[in-house]
């Protein structure tokens, strides 16, 4: 009897997605609910990661019919010294006897399980969508892009394809059954030395297969071909994110680490959108200076504020590094508020000038005191001069944060999905 | 031939080749030894993830979709990737040809062991037992299974995916009662039949006397009464297999909703033998490897350290817990099952007096493989264990009998322990445990009202004070009305008729028989 032995390794795996993917859309909203919950309470870089969520078991259980209480029979195994007749009192509920016989029966409350991270950011930003300004823009800003498409009869000669045109050379040359030179070498090989009767006959032989070869050619124009190019329009696959913070003497901790979740939660957001991300820190005093993470959220910096100094800033690294052809360009802008007033016309003008006119979204987050309340908040320097600026038809987002818990809702305020109706009026 | 010739394998790397070494070794010891006779095996190497992908769909090699499947891989994925689970080394299915799923990761050893253990052993077992030929169709399952779930994807595709769901989510709840327990009338062809209605004349003329004519009969039947028991003779009453009663009575279910009832009953019947046969199945295939690798190891096949690898995992398998140990979960069926068929084997070649007076038919008869062959064949769990369990063992377990009344303040009451006046109590207890009988509810459709507002009626038998839980029992019966699409009833009442609890429940309006 044969054994057949099979290796399915290289099977298509997660034959069980479609299952997941089934149950998640059942458990869509309990999901998201527990997601948008912990959001708010925990820290969200870890609730971003994906992980556990657990969420109740209601709407999802697989209910049987089952029997509970009662009188029980039990056979154990592991005697040590009991004898016939003995009474042992109850365990307390759930304790003791070492077995399960207390947790079986009823369903569990919640049920728990690990959401990968796509699954889960997925749910977490399913409701929102890339502003509209942005996706005009991304319509636009395609560039071209060269694609290999197949082969053609004319071209120029640089594209000439050899291994195509040999092959097609090759097979012509045989279905015309052009003699081989190995064949012509052979008859004057035999013409050296053989019989008169002979030679003539040769000699005719040799000529006619001279004159064949000459009749095919080796290499013929029509089995030329060349590579042929196509132009594809390219979308743009790439953002860049720009990160400007106010690190002057009044952002404190607290408002540096409103700040920090707002752009995490606007890089999770563009990851999921385009295929690469880069994130450029420009954080300024009355100085503007790019640095890296860790600088931009934890070095000691201390000095005036002019905002003006970051947008100069990022409008050099845009012309230099990034063409606007090529990059969506996203910049978000934390501040306490805090501006020297000549500073205002200045900063005004490189905004609506200079870096609006190039960026897919630009969002202002103003950030409070810890405690605080944000409507009571009076209107800071640079949250009136944009204020004015959106007034006047600038692109500009712009909201207010004092407490951790507020960053999800304003995130998915200023990212929400809206009806055609609202488009126009935010 | 030197010694490394005759190794199957060396270290723990194995490649197709060693499988089918492997595969070769064991078939000479489970053929020419053992005489096990078996289904054409298949065996196919997976990998982890592979694995728990079979996990999720009940272990079949394909399966239709349903979103509970997804749950139970999300559930067992979070507790794999935790570490609280590992995964089993094999999964094998009932099926001709036999396949079993081999892990990748598992050493040669291992390998060497799951297919002595699920090739040979579940595979002898799926093939002779008298439960699984009765209720189970090996050659055509894969085919089956396949129709199923191009079916349900057809439905999906045709009727929506949410109508789909609902029958299918009804369909799971009622699962556990859609199962016959007793096979049914084999349909006799039309000459056997016209004989028996030949003889039956026959018999009658024979037996003809004018006489009984006479005899006073008991009160002539009402028509109202005449009228249930016609109607109960029609509907198939008492009928405790709810899904077939549903697939033929239900008045308002589309065809292919009765499809996909018959589809989920057919699977439930297919794994209804399981259920009955685990310590049987488990001991079975673990007596069987024990043999095949033991034999393998004296031949000079397996080096000593691949053997003491086998025998620690061998050992893990078997292992035992007490009931106060935090890792005791009832019995282990491996362990139970194990521990009994070398026990049978004892009692066969070695028996003691005791084993004489206890089992007179096969003690010291001899031929051990013979005994166990046939005890594999003819036997299931219950009746396994309450002919078969002997004194020796039940004093090597240390077994008691607890007996739990929670009408009784006191405590609970240790009924039977391992001594002369308790053996036969604790394994007829023993035995109970393992009884379908006993552990699925009785639940049955009495009637259906079908002069007035058609509802079915249910009910639930309640034996030893069990009652079922009530939100649970809620949920499963508005599952069944929305099938049924009019009022369900459910009553529970004990033995003597007394009424413990009612529940109805309404169809909810949802597209399910629109």
């Amino acid at each position: 009897m044969a054994i057949h032995i099979v290796d399915r390794r290289l099977n298509p795996g997660s034959k069980s997605l479609e299952n997941r993917q089934r149950f998640l859309r059942r458990a869509k909203a309990l999901v998201q609910g527990a997601v948008k919950k912990s959001s708010q309470d925990r820290d969200i870089k870890d609730v971003l990661e994906g992980g556990e969520v657990s969420v109740p078991i209601d709407g999802m259980d697989e209910p049987r019919f089952r029997r509970e209480g009662g009188t029980r029979d039990m056979v154990l195994p592991g005697n040590k010294k009991f004898v016939e007749g003995d009474i042992l009192p109850r365990p307390n509920q759930g304790g003791g006897r070492g077995g399960r016989q207390a947790g079986e029966g009823d369903s569990e409350d919640t049920f728990r399980f690990v959401l990968s991270r796509d699954e889960f950011v997925d749910l977490f930003l399913d409701d929102l969508e890339l502003p509209d300004l942005a996706k005009r823009k991304l319509a636009e800003v395609e560039s071209e892009g060269i694609r290999r498409a197949g082969y053609s009869t004319s071209g120029s000669p640089a594209n000439i394809s050899v291994s195509r045109t040999v092959s097609r050379a090759l097979a012509r040359r045989v279905a015309l059954r052009r003699p081989r030179p190995e064949a012509l070498a052979e008859l004057e090989a035999e013409l050296e030395n053989c019989s008169e009767a002979r030679r003539a006959e040769l000699l005719a032989e040799i000529e006619a297969l001279k004159a064949k070869i000459k009749r095919i050619p080796f290499i013929d124009p029509i089995d030329i071909r060349y590579r042929r190019f196509e132009t594809v329009p390219k979308p743009v696959a790439q953002a860049v994110m720009f990160c400007l913070m106010d690190v002057s003497g009044s952002m404190t901790e607290h408002m540096k680490d409103l700040a920090k979740r707002f752009y995490m939660l606007l890089y999770v957001f563009l990851k999921r959108r385009y295929r690469h991300v880069e994130i450029v820190f420009i954080r300024h005093t009355d100085r503007a200076e790019e640095v890296d993470e860790q600088t931009f959220f934890y070095g000691p910096a201390s000095g005036g504020t002019l905002v003006s100094s970051a947008l100069q800033a990022m409008h050099d690294i845009v012309r230099t590094r990034f063409r606007p052809a090529d990059w969506n360009i996203y910049a978000a802008q934390a501040s306490d508020g805090d501006n020297s007033y000549a500073d205002g016309e200045v900063a005004g003008r490189l905004l609506t000038d200079m870096i609006l006119p190039v960026t897919q979204f630009f969002a202002y987050l103003e950030v409070g005191q810890e405690n605080g309340l944000s409507y009571e908040m009076p209107n800071s320097a640079l949250w009136t001069l944009y204020d004015g600026l959106r007034a006047n038809g600038a692109p500009l987002s712009m909201r207010k944060v004092n407490e951790r818990s507020e960053i999800f809702p304003v995130f998915h305020d200023l990212f929400q999905r809206r009806g055609p109706q609202e488009r126009t009026a935010s | 031939m030197t010694a490394t010739d005759q190794l199957l394998f060396q270290g723990a790397d194995w490649d197709f080749r060693t499988l089918q070494r492997i595969c070769d070794a064991c078939e000479e010891v489970a053929r020419d030894e053992l005489k096990l006779d078996v289904y054409p095996n298949q065996i196919e190497v997976i990998t982890a993830e592979q694995m728990l992908d079979a996990y999720s769909s009940v272990g079949m090699p394909l399966f239709y979709k349903h979103w509970s499947f997804g749950k139970h891989f999300a559930f067992q994925e979070a507790s794999y990737r935790k570490g609280l689970m590992g995964l089993a080394y094999e999964i094998v299915i009932n099926s001709s040809p036999c396949i079993s799923y081999l892990m990748e990761e598992n050493t040669a050893t291992m390998q060497a062991l799951v297919i002595a253990h699920a090739a040979f052993g579940h595979n002898h077992f799926f093939k002779n037992n008298y439960l699984f030929k009765q209720w189970t169709d090996a050659d055509g399952i894969l085919d089956y299974l396949e129709f199923a779930k191009r079916y349900v994807a057809h439905c999906e595709e045709r009727h929506g995916r949410m109508a789909v769901e609902h029958t299918l989510d009804a369909a799971h709840a009622l699962m556990s009662h859609g199962i016959d327990r007793y096979p049914g009338k084999k349909s006799l062809d039309l000459r056997a039949e016209e004989k028996r209605a030949g003889r039956r004349r026959a018999h009658e003329e024979r037996e003809f006397n004018d006489l009984w004519r006479t005899v006073p009969t008991g009160p002539a039947k009402t028509s109202a009464i005449l009228d249930v028991e016609r109607r109960r003779k029609m509907l198939g009453l008492p009928q405790e297999n709810l899904l077939y009663f549903l697939e033929k009575t239900a008045p308002r279910l589309k065809p292919w909703q009765r499809e996909i009832l018959r589809i989920v009953r057919h699977i439930a019947q297919y794994f209804y033998p399981q259920s009955q046969t685990k310590v049987m199945n488990e001991g079975t295939a673990t007596y069987v490897h024990y043999r095949i690798m033991s034999r393998l190891h004296e031949q000079g096949r397996l080096t000593d350290g691949n053997f003491l690898e086998f025998l620690q995992s061998h050992t893990n398998v078997v292992f035992q817990p007490e009931f106060d140990d935090p890792r005791y979960s009832g019995f282990n069926p491996y362990a139970l099952g194990f521990a009994m068929m070398q026990d049978i084997e004892r009692i066969v070649t070695d028996p003691e007096d005791e084993d004489r007076e206890w089992f007179p038919d096969i003690a010291g008869t001899g031929d051990a493989m013979g005994v166990l062959r046939d005890i594999w064949a003819n036997y299931r769990d219950e009746s396994f264990i309450s002919q078969y369990l002997s004194p020796r063992l039940m004093r090597h377990f240390r077994m008691f009998h607890l007996h739990d009344d929670p009408e009784e303040r006191s405590g609970i009451l240790v009924d039977a322990i391992h001594n002369e006046r308790g053996y036969r109590r604790l394994r007829r207890e023993l035995a109970r445990q393992y009884d379908v009988g006993y552990i699925d509810a009785n639940i049955e459709v009495v009637d259906v009202d079908l002069a007035g507002d058609r509802r079915l009626m249910l009910r639930h038998t309640v034996v030893k004070g069990a009652q079922l839980s009530e939100a649970d029992t809620k949920r499963v019966l508005q599952h069944l009305a929305d099938l049924w699409t009019y009022d369900v009833s459910l009553v529970e009442s004990d033995a003597s008729g007394t009424v413990l609890k009612e529940y109805v429940a309404h169809p909810r309006n949802i597209a399910v028989a629109a």
